[in-house]
Protein backbone atom coordinates (compact mmCIF):
# COMPACT_ATOMS: atom_id res chain seq x y z
CA UNK A 1 0.00 0.00 0.00
CA UNK A 2 3.06 2.37 -0.51
CA UNK A 3 3.69 3.88 -3.74
CA UNK A 4 6.33 3.01 -6.20
CA UNK A 5 9.44 5.15 -6.15
CA UNK A 6 8.90 8.16 -9.03
CA UNK A 7 10.56 11.63 -9.82
CA UNK A 8 8.83 14.39 -8.18
CA UNK A 9 8.75 17.86 -10.18
CA UNK A 10 7.10 20.63 -8.60
CA UNK A 11 5.54 22.56 -11.39
CA UNK A 12 5.33 26.59 -10.74
CA UNK A 13 3.57 27.50 -14.32
CA UNK A 14 1.69 26.01 -16.68
CA UNK A 15 4.98 26.20 -19.10
CA UNK A 16 6.95 24.67 -16.73
CA UNK A 17 4.16 22.09 -16.03
CA UNK A 18 3.59 21.75 -19.95
CA UNK A 19 7.78 21.41 -20.88
CA UNK A 20 7.63 18.57 -18.19
CA UNK A 21 5.83 16.80 -19.97
CA UNK A 22 6.50 16.97 -23.73
CA UNK A 23 10.03 15.82 -22.17
CA UNK A 24 8.37 12.84 -20.18
CA UNK A 25 5.05 12.38 -22.37
CA UNK A 26 3.53 9.37 -20.88
CA UNK A 27 6.03 8.13 -18.40
CA UNK A 28 4.86 11.57 -16.69
CA UNK A 29 1.69 12.18 -15.25
CA UNK A 30 0.12 15.44 -13.77
CA UNK A 31 -0.75 15.48 -10.12
CA UNK A 32 -4.12 17.49 -9.71
CA UNK A 33 -5.99 16.41 -6.62
CA UNK A 34 -4.41 13.01 -6.38
CA UNK A 35 -8.12 11.91 -4.87
CA UNK A 36 -8.38 9.15 -8.06
CA UNK A 37 -4.56 8.75 -8.69
CA UNK A 38 -2.69 8.75 -5.30
CA UNK A 39 -4.86 5.78 -4.48
CA UNK A 40 -4.01 3.95 -7.48
CA UNK A 41 -0.61 4.28 -7.13
CA UNK A 42 -1.00 3.27 -3.77
CA UNK A 43 -1.88 0.02 -4.80
CA UNK A 44 0.69 0.05 -7.38
CA UNK A 45 -1.62 0.10 -10.00
CA UNK A 46 -0.30 2.86 -11.76
CA UNK A 47 3.35 3.52 -11.33
CA UNK A 48 4.40 6.78 -12.79
CA UNK A 49 7.82 7.51 -13.67
CA UNK A 50 7.20 10.83 -13.62
CA UNK A 51 4.45 13.22 -11.05
CA UNK A 52 4.42 16.78 -11.95
CA UNK A 53 2.75 18.43 -9.40
CA UNK A 54 0.03 21.27 -10.59
CA UNK A 55 -0.97 22.40 -7.08
CA UNK A 56 1.33 25.60 -7.00
CA UNK A 57 0.17 26.79 -10.28
CA UNK A 58 -2.65 29.36 -9.28
CA UNK A 59 -3.40 30.48 -12.51
CA UNK A 60 -4.53 27.10 -13.07
CA UNK A 61 -7.74 27.45 -10.34
CA UNK A 62 -11.00 29.90 -10.41
CA UNK A 63 -14.01 30.50 -12.14
CA UNK A 64 -14.84 33.80 -14.66
CA UNK A 65 -17.73 34.27 -16.43
CA UNK A 66 -16.97 36.43 -20.12
CA UNK A 67 -19.31 36.16 -22.96
CA UNK A 68 -22.11 33.84 -21.33
CA UNK A 69 -19.55 31.26 -20.50
CA UNK A 70 -18.22 30.19 -17.23
CA UNK A 71 -14.71 29.57 -17.76
CA UNK A 72 -13.46 26.67 -14.63
CA UNK A 73 -9.66 26.39 -14.45
CA UNK A 74 -8.97 22.70 -14.30
CA UNK A 75 -7.21 23.04 -10.95
CA UNK A 76 -10.20 24.27 -9.40
CA UNK A 77 -11.18 22.14 -6.33
CA UNK A 78 -15.18 20.87 -5.95
CA UNK A 79 -15.25 22.56 -2.81
CA UNK A 80 -14.50 26.08 -4.62
CA UNK A 81 -17.32 25.18 -7.02
CA UNK A 82 -19.66 23.74 -4.24
CA UNK A 83 -18.93 27.12 -2.38
CA UNK A 84 -19.09 29.58 -5.38
CA UNK A 85 -21.96 32.24 -6.19
CA UNK A 86 -21.52 32.66 -9.61
CA UNK A 87 -21.70 28.95 -10.41
CA UNK A 88 -24.80 28.98 -7.74
CA UNK A 89 -26.37 31.84 -9.84
CA UNK A 90 -25.65 30.23 -13.16
CA UNK A 91 -25.06 27.04 -13.40
CA UNK A 92 -27.18 25.50 -10.26
CA UNK A 93 -26.89 22.02 -11.77
CA UNK A 94 -23.61 21.92 -10.43
CA UNK A 95 -24.21 23.32 -6.68
CA UNK A 96 -27.37 21.06 -6.78
CA UNK A 97 -25.16 17.59 -7.69
CA UNK A 98 -21.33 18.40 -5.74
CA UNK A 99 -22.79 17.17 -2.50
CA UNK A 100 -23.67 14.05 -4.31
CA UNK A 101 -19.91 13.42 -5.41
CA UNK A 102 -17.50 11.76 -2.49
CA UNK A 103 -17.03 13.25 0.79
CA UNK A 104 -15.98 16.62 2.18
CA UNK A 105 -12.43 15.24 2.59
CA UNK A 106 -12.54 13.95 -0.95
CA UNK A 107 -14.15 17.70 -2.17
CA UNK A 108 -11.45 19.50 -0.70
CA UNK A 109 -8.84 18.35 -2.13
CA UNK A 110 -10.70 16.95 -6.12
CA UNK A 111 -10.59 19.27 -8.89
CA UNK A 112 -13.04 19.21 -11.63
CA UNK A 113 -9.91 19.19 -14.53
CA UNK A 114 -8.25 15.92 -12.60
CA UNK A 115 -12.08 14.44 -12.63
CA UNK A 116 -12.72 15.11 -16.29
CA UNK A 117 -9.19 14.13 -17.42
CA UNK A 118 -9.23 10.54 -15.36
CA UNK A 119 -12.14 9.70 -17.31
CA UNK A 120 -14.18 7.39 -14.80
CA UNK A 121 -17.75 6.38 -16.39
CA UNK A 122 -19.46 6.10 -13.25
CA UNK A 123 -18.15 9.90 -12.20
CA UNK A 124 -20.99 12.47 -12.39
CA UNK A 125 -18.61 15.69 -13.32
CA UNK A 126 -18.01 14.06 -16.98
CA UNK A 127 -22.02 13.83 -17.24
CA UNK A 128 -22.81 17.18 -16.06
CA UNK A 129 -19.84 18.73 -18.41
CA UNK A 130 -21.56 16.50 -21.36
CA UNK A 131 -25.27 17.72 -20.19
CA UNK A 132 -24.29 21.32 -20.20
CA UNK A 133 -22.72 20.90 -23.74
CA UNK A 134 -18.98 22.02 -22.12
CA UNK A 135 -15.61 22.36 -23.86
CA UNK A 136 -12.32 21.71 -22.77
CA UNK A 137 -9.24 23.36 -23.69
CA UNK A 138 -6.55 21.38 -23.83
CA UNK A 139 -2.77 22.88 -23.79
CA UNK A 140 0.05 21.25 -25.27
CA UNK A 141 3.89 23.38 -24.88
CA UNK A 142 3.38 24.18 -29.06
CA UNK A 143 -0.47 23.74 -29.26
CA UNK A 144 -3.51 24.84 -27.79
CA UNK A 145 -6.89 23.42 -28.64
CA UNK A 146 -11.14 22.84 -27.43
CA UNK A 147 -12.35 19.39 -27.65
CA UNK A 148 -16.65 19.49 -27.07
CA UNK A 149 -17.37 16.96 -24.13
CA UNK A 150 -19.30 15.33 -26.73
CA UNK A 151 -15.63 13.99 -27.95
CA UNK A 152 -13.59 14.48 -24.81
CA UNK A 153 -14.63 11.09 -23.61
CA UNK A 154 -13.16 7.94 -25.59
CA UNK A 155 -13.66 5.44 -23.16
CA UNK A 156 -13.51 4.29 -19.47
CA UNK A 157 -10.28 6.24 -18.02
CA UNK A 158 -9.58 7.25 -22.20
CA UNK A 159 -9.90 10.90 -23.42
CA UNK A 160 -8.92 12.74 -26.82
CA UNK A 161 -6.03 13.81 -24.48
CA UNK A 162 -2.60 13.49 -26.35
CA UNK A 163 0.52 12.29 -24.23
CA UNK A 164 1.61 16.43 -24.24
CA UNK A 165 -1.23 17.41 -23.32
CA UNK A 166 -2.93 18.87 -20.27
CA UNK A 167 -6.37 19.67 -19.90
CA UNK A 168 -6.30 23.62 -18.90
CA UNK A 169 -9.95 24.79 -18.01
CA UNK A 170 -13.38 24.35 -18.53
CA UNK A 171 -15.88 26.21 -20.39
CA UNK A 172 -19.90 25.77 -19.67
CA UNK A 173 -22.32 28.10 -21.75
CA UNK A 174 -24.69 29.77 -19.06
CA UNK A 175 -28.38 27.90 -19.73
CA UNK A 176 -30.83 30.30 -21.35
CA UNK A 177 -33.44 32.19 -19.37
CA UNK A 178 -36.74 30.02 -18.04
CA UNK A 179 -34.16 26.62 -17.61
CA UNK A 180 -33.96 24.09 -15.10
CA UNK A 181 -31.71 21.42 -14.50
CA UNK A 182 -31.39 18.66 -11.99
CA UNK A 183 -28.69 16.13 -11.28
CA UNK A 184 -30.05 12.34 -9.04
CA UNK A 185 -28.04 9.13 -8.52
CA UNK A 186 -28.38 6.06 -6.92
CA UNK A 187 -25.49 4.80 -5.11
CA UNK A 188 -25.02 2.22 -2.51
CA UNK A 189 -24.47 4.34 0.36
CA UNK A 190 -23.62 8.59 0.54
CA UNK A 191 -20.51 9.13 -1.59
CA UNK A 192 -19.93 6.07 -3.60
CA UNK A 193 -20.06 6.08 -6.84
CA UNK A 194 -23.77 5.77 -8.62
CA UNK A 195 -25.22 2.54 -10.00
CA UNK A 196 -26.87 5.27 -11.95
CA UNK A 197 -27.02 9.08 -12.36
CA UNK A 198 -28.68 11.74 -14.62
CA UNK A 199 -28.00 15.11 -15.30
CA UNK A 200 -31.06 16.96 -17.27
CA UNK A 201 -31.44 20.28 -18.59
CA UNK A 202 -34.51 21.55 -20.05
CA UNK A 203 -35.17 25.05 -21.39
CA UNK A 204 -38.69 26.66 -22.12
CA UNK A 205 -40.34 28.95 -24.04
CA UNK A 206 -42.73 31.99 -22.85
CA UNK A 207 -45.60 29.31 -23.58
CA UNK A 208 -43.79 26.84 -21.88
CA UNK A 209 -42.37 24.84 -24.46
CA UNK A 210 -39.50 23.06 -24.95
CA UNK A 211 -37.05 24.56 -26.46
CA UNK A 212 -34.15 22.55 -25.61
CA UNK A 213 -33.49 19.34 -23.71
CA UNK A 214 -30.12 17.65 -22.91
CA UNK A 215 -29.87 14.18 -20.79
CA UNK A 216 -26.57 13.11 -19.74
CA UNK A 217 -25.98 9.63 -17.25
CA UNK A 218 -23.03 8.40 -15.02
CA UNK A 219 -22.50 4.70 -14.74
CA UNK A 220 -24.76 3.38 -17.42
CA UNK A 221 -22.06 2.45 -20.00
CA UNK A 222 -17.78 3.18 -21.00
CA UNK A 223 -18.25 7.29 -21.04
CA UNK A 224 -20.69 9.55 -19.99
CA UNK A 225 -23.89 8.53 -22.24
CA UNK A 226 -26.05 11.37 -24.13
CA UNK A 227 -29.73 10.25 -24.65
CA UNK A 228 -30.22 12.28 -27.61
CA UNK A 229 -33.14 10.80 -28.75
CA UNK A 230 -34.79 10.67 -25.42
CA UNK A 231 -33.98 14.25 -25.23
CA UNK A 232 -35.18 15.14 -28.70
CA UNK A 233 -38.75 13.71 -27.92
CA UNK A 234 -39.29 16.35 -25.32
CA UNK A 235 -38.46 19.12 -28.13
CA UNK A 236 -41.87 21.22 -29.30
CA UNK A 237 -43.53 19.45 -26.32
CA UNK A 238 -45.86 20.80 -23.31
CA UNK A 239 -43.54 19.38 -20.30
CA UNK A 240 -45.94 16.43 -18.84
CA UNK A 241 -45.52 13.10 -16.89
CA UNK A 242 -46.59 11.94 -20.57
CA UNK A 243 -43.52 13.10 -22.23
CA UNK A 244 -41.27 12.62 -19.15
CA UNK A 245 -42.28 9.01 -19.51
CA UNK A 246 -41.52 8.73 -23.00
CA UNK A 247 -37.99 10.03 -22.92
CA UNK A 248 -37.34 7.89 -19.67
CA UNK A 249 -38.91 5.25 -22.57
CA UNK A 250 -35.91 6.63 -24.72
CA UNK A 251 -33.08 6.77 -22.60
CA UNK A 252 -33.60 3.04 -21.31
CA UNK A 253 -32.81 2.45 -25.09
CA UNK A 254 -29.76 5.11 -25.03
CA UNK A 255 -27.54 3.89 -21.72
CA UNK A 256 -25.31 0.47 -22.22
CA UNK A 257 -25.14 -0.74 -18.59
CA UNK A 258 -22.38 -3.03 -18.21
CA UNK A 259 -24.26 -4.37 -14.55
CA UNK A 260 -21.90 -5.97 -11.25
CA UNK A 261 -22.48 -7.41 -8.19
CA UNK A 262 -24.50 -5.04 -6.85
CA UNK A 263 -26.92 -4.01 -9.55
CA UNK A 264 -27.51 -6.00 -12.79
CA UNK A 265 -27.77 -4.66 -15.85
CA UNK A 266 -31.66 -5.05 -15.97
CA UNK A 267 -31.69 -2.98 -12.46
CA UNK A 268 -29.39 -0.13 -14.03
CA UNK A 269 -31.54 0.12 -16.99
CA UNK A 270 -34.70 0.51 -14.36
CA UNK A 271 -33.10 3.03 -12.59
CA UNK A 272 -31.72 5.22 -15.56
CA UNK A 273 -35.86 5.58 -16.61
CA UNK A 274 -37.20 6.03 -12.66
CA UNK A 275 -34.54 8.80 -12.51
CA UNK A 276 -34.96 10.22 -16.14
CA UNK A 277 -38.73 10.83 -14.88
CA UNK A 278 -37.99 12.40 -11.85
CA UNK A 279 -35.00 14.87 -13.15
CA UNK A 280 -37.21 15.78 -16.22
CA UNK A 281 -39.85 16.55 -13.35
CA UNK A 282 -37.43 18.63 -10.89
CA UNK A 283 -35.53 20.33 -14.19
CA UNK A 284 -38.83 21.42 -15.27
CA UNK A 285 -40.39 22.46 -11.82
CA UNK A 286 -36.99 24.60 -11.93
CA UNK A 287 -37.45 25.95 -15.50
CA UNK A 288 -40.75 27.56 -14.59
CA UNK A 289 -40.07 28.28 -11.05
CA UNK A 290 -36.28 29.50 -10.79
CA UNK A 291 -33.38 27.11 -9.58
CA UNK B 1 15.33 7.59 -8.99
CA UNK B 2 15.82 5.77 -5.37
CA UNK B 3 17.81 8.33 -3.26
CA UNK B 4 16.28 11.10 -4.96
CA UNK B 5 15.17 13.55 -1.70
CA UNK B 6 12.89 16.54 -1.03
CA UNK B 7 12.54 19.47 1.41
CA UNK B 8 9.88 19.68 3.46
CA UNK B 9 8.65 22.68 5.72
CA UNK B 10 5.71 22.39 7.30
CA UNK B 11 3.95 23.30 10.21
CA UNK B 12 2.28 21.18 12.42
CA UNK B 13 -0.52 22.06 15.45
CA UNK B 14 2.00 25.57 15.37
CA UNK B 15 5.30 23.73 15.08
CA UNK B 16 7.88 24.21 12.29
CA UNK B 17 9.53 20.70 11.36
CA UNK B 18 11.67 20.68 8.35
CA UNK B 19 12.75 17.06 6.86
CA UNK B 20 14.23 15.69 3.71
CA UNK B 21 12.12 12.91 2.31
CA UNK B 22 11.29 10.79 -0.56
CA UNK B 23 9.01 12.13 -2.69
CA UNK B 24 6.69 8.81 -2.45
CA UNK B 25 6.30 9.09 1.33
CA UNK B 26 2.79 9.52 2.18
CA UNK B 27 0.93 13.04 4.13
CA UNK B 28 -0.43 9.90 6.69
CA UNK B 29 3.40 8.15 7.53
CA UNK B 30 5.37 11.83 7.49
CA UNK B 31 3.03 12.97 10.32
CA UNK B 32 3.15 9.41 12.05
CA UNK B 33 6.98 8.06 11.22
CA UNK B 34 8.58 11.23 10.53
CA UNK B 35 7.09 13.83 13.08
CA UNK B 36 6.10 11.26 15.46
CA UNK B 37 2.61 12.15 16.10
CA UNK B 38 1.26 8.89 16.01
CA UNK B 39 -2.40 10.51 16.72
CA UNK B 40 -3.82 10.52 12.67
CA UNK B 41 -4.67 6.99 12.34
CA UNK B 42 -3.72 4.98 8.85
CA UNK B 43 -6.47 2.70 7.79
CA UNK B 44 -7.26 1.85 4.36
CA UNK B 45 -5.24 3.83 2.73
CA UNK B 46 -6.68 4.60 -0.32
CA UNK B 47 -8.98 7.38 0.41
CA UNK B 48 -12.29 5.01 1.89
CA UNK B 49 -12.27 4.62 5.75
CA UNK B 50 -11.07 8.70 6.79
CA UNK B 51 -9.04 7.64 10.04
CA UNK B 52 -6.00 9.72 8.29
CA UNK B 53 -7.91 13.19 8.31
CA UNK B 54 -5.95 15.99 8.91
CA UNK B 55 -6.79 19.34 8.34
CA UNK B 56 -4.27 21.12 5.73
CA UNK B 57 -4.85 24.68 5.71
CA UNK B 58 -7.70 24.16 8.21
CA UNK B 59 -9.48 21.83 5.52
CA UNK B 60 -9.80 18.75 6.16
CA UNK B 61 -8.32 16.25 3.80
CA UNK B 62 -7.00 12.25 3.88
CA UNK B 63 -3.38 13.07 4.64
CA UNK B 64 -3.27 9.07 2.76
CA UNK B 65 -3.91 10.85 -0.25
CA UNK B 66 -1.41 13.39 -0.32
CA UNK B 67 2.46 13.04 -0.57
CA UNK B 68 4.81 14.79 2.14
CA UNK B 69 6.25 17.12 -0.01
CA UNK B 70 2.84 18.29 -1.08
CA UNK B 71 2.42 20.22 2.28
CA UNK B 72 6.00 21.69 1.66
CA UNK B 73 4.99 25.59 3.06
CA UNK B 74 1.44 24.43 4.50
CA UNK B 75 -0.22 24.56 7.39
CA UNK B 76 -1.30 21.07 8.91
CA UNK B 77 -3.59 20.33 12.31
CA UNK B 78 -3.62 17.03 13.97
CA UNK B 79 -5.77 15.57 16.36
CA UNK B 80 -2.82 16.11 18.96
CA UNK B 81 -3.26 20.19 18.31
CA UNK B 82 -7.55 19.98 19.07
CA UNK B 83 -7.29 20.50 23.01
CA UNK B 84 -6.00 23.65 24.64
CA UNK B 85 -3.88 21.94 27.36
CA UNK B 86 -2.41 18.94 28.34
CA UNK B 87 -5.20 18.63 31.04
CA UNK B 88 -8.06 19.89 29.13
CA UNK B 89 -10.19 18.53 26.24
CA UNK B 90 -11.45 20.42 23.26
CA UNK B 91 -15.40 21.03 23.71
CA UNK B 92 -15.61 18.35 20.74
CA UNK B 93 -13.44 15.59 22.50
CA UNK B 94 -15.41 16.46 25.70
CA UNK B 95 -18.90 15.65 24.27
CA UNK B 96 -17.38 12.38 22.37
CA UNK B 97 -16.46 11.33 25.77
CA UNK B 98 -19.10 12.52 27.67
CA UNK B 99 -21.78 10.69 24.75
CA UNK B 100 -19.59 7.32 24.56
CA UNK B 101 -19.06 8.38 21.15
CA UNK B 102 -16.37 6.40 20.77
CA UNK B 103 -15.09 2.60 21.48
CA UNK B 104 -12.21 0.97 19.78
CA UNK B 105 -11.11 5.04 19.05
CA UNK B 106 -9.36 3.84 15.71
CA UNK B 107 -11.59 6.44 13.85
CA UNK B 108 -11.60 9.20 16.36
CA UNK B 109 -8.93 11.47 14.91
CA UNK B 110 -10.35 11.16 11.44
CA UNK B 111 -13.95 12.00 13.08
CA UNK B 112 -12.52 14.75 15.39
CA UNK B 113 -10.90 16.58 12.37
CA UNK B 114 -13.83 16.58 9.96
CA UNK B 115 -15.92 17.57 12.35
CA UNK B 116 -13.84 20.88 14.18
CA UNK B 117 -14.15 21.76 10.41
CA UNK B 118 -17.65 20.83 9.69
CA UNK B 119 -18.77 23.19 13.02
CA UNK B 120 -17.14 26.02 11.98
CA UNK B 121 -19.08 26.22 8.50
CA UNK B 122 -22.10 24.90 10.52
CA UNK B 123 -22.31 26.02 13.81
CA UNK B 124 -26.24 24.74 14.54
CA UNK B 125 -25.83 21.63 12.27
CA UNK B 126 -29.42 18.99 12.21
CA UNK B 127 -28.92 15.45 12.10
CA UNK B 128 -28.90 14.57 8.71
CA UNK B 129 -26.34 17.41 8.10
CA UNK B 130 -24.08 15.70 10.62
CA UNK B 131 -24.42 12.27 9.34
CA UNK B 132 -23.63 13.46 5.72
CA UNK B 133 -20.45 15.56 7.22
CA UNK B 134 -19.27 12.55 8.45
CA UNK B 135 -20.14 9.88 5.59
CA UNK B 136 -16.36 9.67 4.41
CA UNK B 137 -15.57 8.62 7.89
CA UNK B 138 -16.23 4.81 8.84
CA UNK B 139 -16.68 3.66 12.57
CA UNK B 140 -16.99 0.00 12.82
CA UNK B 141 -17.99 0.50 17.11
CA UNK B 142 -20.56 2.72 17.36
CA UNK B 143 -23.37 2.76 14.22
CA UNK B 144 -22.54 6.52 14.81
CA UNK B 145 -25.43 7.36 16.64
CA UNK B 146 -23.25 8.22 19.62
CA UNK B 147 -20.98 10.39 17.30
CA UNK B 148 -24.54 12.16 16.26
CA UNK B 149 -25.19 12.45 19.98
CA UNK B 150 -21.82 13.56 20.87
CA UNK B 151 -22.47 16.08 18.05
CA UNK B 152 -25.91 17.67 19.11
CA UNK B 153 -24.47 18.07 22.43
CA UNK B 154 -21.46 19.67 21.45
CA UNK B 155 -23.73 22.52 20.11
CA UNK B 156 -26.73 22.47 22.52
Amino acid sequence: MKPAPFRYIVAHSIEEALAAKAEHGEEGRFLAGGQSLVPAMNFRLVQPAVLIDLNPISELAGIERADGVLRIGAMTRYRALERDAIVWRDLPLITHALPEIAHPQIRNRGTIGGNLANADPASELPAIVRALGGRLRARSAISERTIKAADFFVGALTTALAADEMLSAIELPVLPARSGTAFLEMSRRRGDFALAGVAAVVTLDAEEICRNARLAYCGLGDRPIHATAAAQSLIGERLSEAAFAEAARLAQDAVDPQGSVHASKGYQRHLAGVLTRRALRTATERARHGH
Amino acid sequence: MDTERCTVVVSVNGVRYEREVEPRLLLSDFIRHELRLAGTHVGCEHGVCGACTVLFDAEPVRSCLMFAAQANGHEIMTVEGLAPAADRLHPLQEAMHAAHGLQCGYCTPGILMTLVAFLKDNPRPDEAQIRAAISGNLCRCTGYQHIVDAVMRSVA
